[in-house]
């Protein structure tokens, strides 16, 4: 593991419904998915898109990330093209046990990371019987 | 840019030498962009984009999650050097994997630039996951503005 060679992932068309209303790219984010007993964590490459590109939003259960990339990489002309620039989706379902207001997104040298805090079980609850 | 040595001029001028330079355009163009549809196995990491104006040339490189510390840019003569390692992003101990798509492991990759450089004029940062390297042009190889006198 410490001495692998990278590898060049190509990188995903999105593929779903809905056709973007910008003639801009779509790829779909490599995604590490984790869990602890405390949180699941979500960590997604986004090379290119800043802090402020980034939204997620929680709705319906369902968990959108999506990364704007800023602009300014391309200058004078072009000699050699390998990769393309576009906006990163993607979608996941988000388990119900999930404490979905405190969810923390960081974001540093082109990772995303979510962190999905759980909600710890409910302690059982003892209800006293009042006496009439 | 295309670039007519004298050499490449037929001394006389043959029916054939337009069909010829067509051939040849249409070979440098496939060439060109030959690489757009072969993704995959020749491709080395990180992958690069390549501009230039007159005064530099500006290598672009995705590395997302590979901490400035871990990258190594050299220049050797006419040749870019891009070396580094990516670290596991961030995992702890005691966890378990849903999915794992993002890689780690170590990279280098060696470019030719198209140009000589000034070697004490290279620039690397990382902003966002995204190399940049400027690499000014050395001087005899800028284009040189020639003043037309009159008279």
């Amino acid at each position: 593991m410490k001495d692998k060679e990278l590898q060049v992932q190509p990188k995903h068309h999105v593929q779903q419904g809905g056709e973007p209303t910008k003639p801009e790219k779509q790829f779909v984010p490599a995604v590490d998915i984790y869990e602890t007993d405390k949180a699941v964590t979500v960590v997604a490459e986004m090379p290119g898109v800043a802090k402020t590109g980034i939204e997620v939003s929680l709705e319906d259960g369902v968990l959108t990330m999506t990364g704007e990339r800023h602009n300014g990489l391309e200058k004078g002309a072009l000699l050699l093209r390998e990769f393309d620039a576009g906006r990163y989706v993607r979608r996941f379902t988000v388990s119900e046990n999930i404490d979905q207001e405190h969810i923390k997104a960081t974001m540093v040298h082109g990772m995303l990371t979510l962190v999905l805090p759980k909600i710890p079980p409910a302690s059982p609850r003892r209800i006293e019987v009042q006496g009439g | 840019m295309a670039i007519i040595r004298f050499g490449d001029r037929p001394f006389f001028r043959s029916p054939w030498s337009e069909f010829e330079r067509m051939r040849r355009d249409m070979d440098a163009l496939l060439q060109y962009w030959g690489g757009e549809g072969g993704r995959g196995e020749a491709m080395v990491y990180p992958l690069l984009n390549i501009f230039e104006d007159k005064d530099s040339i500006y290598v672009y490189g995705e590395v997302p999650g590979v901490l400035p510390e871990n990258l190594d840019v050299s220049v050797e003569g006419e040749t870019l050097i891009i070396k580094g390692e990516r670290k596991p992003w961030q995992a702890g101990e005691d966890v378990s994997f849903h999915r794992r798509e993002i890689q780690s492991g170590t990279f280098s990759r060696a470019v030719t630039l198209p140009t000589k450089v000034n070697t004490d004029r290279v620039e690397a940062r990382v902003v966002d996951g995204i190399l940049s390297v400027t690499l000014a042009k050395a001087e005899e190889v800028k284009p040189r503005q020639v003043e037309i006198k009159i008279g």
